[in-house]
């Protein structure tokens, strides 16, 4: 594939924000869930910064082809459905329960913690579940 | 309890947002986790969408293991919820987000940066139903983590 180094690069850059930001520590992610506890703000200016950078950035990326592809690959889809709300719900509890969300979860493999890959195999096996029963995107 | 940590979280924020540019402007592709993984388990994808959702993920686990090599201690150890906890909240964070078509990052991250209603949707609903279980994982239940 041309410019995997591109994509493993990205893929690094992600990681490394995520562990800069804090949203590898459950803790803190279940703290900044926690609005009437201890509010640990933290992870709403990653989010915020996040967007903050995106949005513009990608506004100008927009303008021409991507350097090796020859479409961007942009969901035509706009807005909310059922299916979207109810797995958006489901995930959201998940999230809350234990405090990972997927790529924090990921990252955190090598750290090889025995909980985190308890985590990431059953992460991945609701993920083959919903592909099972037809309910996941390439359906 | 943890400190609140601006400036880390700031510029873990500004790194997300740029690897996410990154892919739209080498291969047009949005930096969703969930869905550069569960695609891979759909078992429906071939040649270069394959290639590109593999080398994505080995980047993401480049960078934990330099993270788990460089950090200087302590490192946040994982969570201490039980294990049939772990497996169930893996299991609502899987089907849940192959169901929504997308996590934090996806919908929260790469939706929100394009305007998409449904992300902001899906964001707002994942957001509030995290919370509303925090909240009853501490503080109506009580028996949960400190």
């Amino acid at each position: 594939m041309k410019g995997a180094f591109v994509v493993w690069l990205a893929g690094l850059l992600f990681g490394v924000g995520l562990f800069s930001a804090g949203m590898t520590d459950p803790r803190k992610v279940q703290n900044f869930l926690d609005v009437f506890g201890n509010w640990d703000p933290s992870l709403a200016l990653v989010l915020g910064a996040a967007i903050a950078t995106h949005a513009p950035l990608l506004a100008l990326v927009r303008r021409r082809k991507p350097l090796f592809a020859r479409t961007f690959q942009i969901p035509a889809k706009r807005h909310a459905d059922q299916r979207l709300l109810g797995g958006a719900a489901l995930f959201g509890i998940g999230w809350g329960l234990i405090g990972y969300c997927p790529g924090p979860a990921l990252v955190n493999l090598p750290t090889l913690h025995a909980s985190v890959w308890a985590f990431v195999a059953a992460m991945l096996a609701g993920m083959w579940i919903a592909h099972w029963v037809g309910l996941s995107k390439s359906r | 309890m943890t400190e609140f940590t601006p400036l880390p979280s700031l510029l873990g924020g500004l790194l997300i947002g740029l690897s996410a540019t990154l892919l739209m402007w080498s291969h047009g592709r949005i930096a969703g986790i969930s869905g550069v993984v569960g695609g891979l388990l759909d078992g429906a994808t071939r040649g270069e969408d394959r290639s590109f959702r593999v080398w994505f993920l080995v980047g993401l686990l480049s960078a934990g293991i330099l993270w788990s090599q460089l950090s200087t201690p302590p490192q946040p150890g994982p969570t201490t919820a039980p294990v049939w906890l772990v497996v169930v909240g893996g299991l609502l964070v899987g089907f849940g987000t192959r169901l929504g078509n997308g996590c934090t990052s996806g919908h929260g991250v790469c939706g929100i940066s394009r305007g998409a209603p449904r992300s902001l949707w899906a964001t707002g609903i994942f957001l509030l139903t995290a919370m509303g279980t925090v909240y009853l994982l501490r503080h109506a239940v009580g028996g949960g983590q400190p």
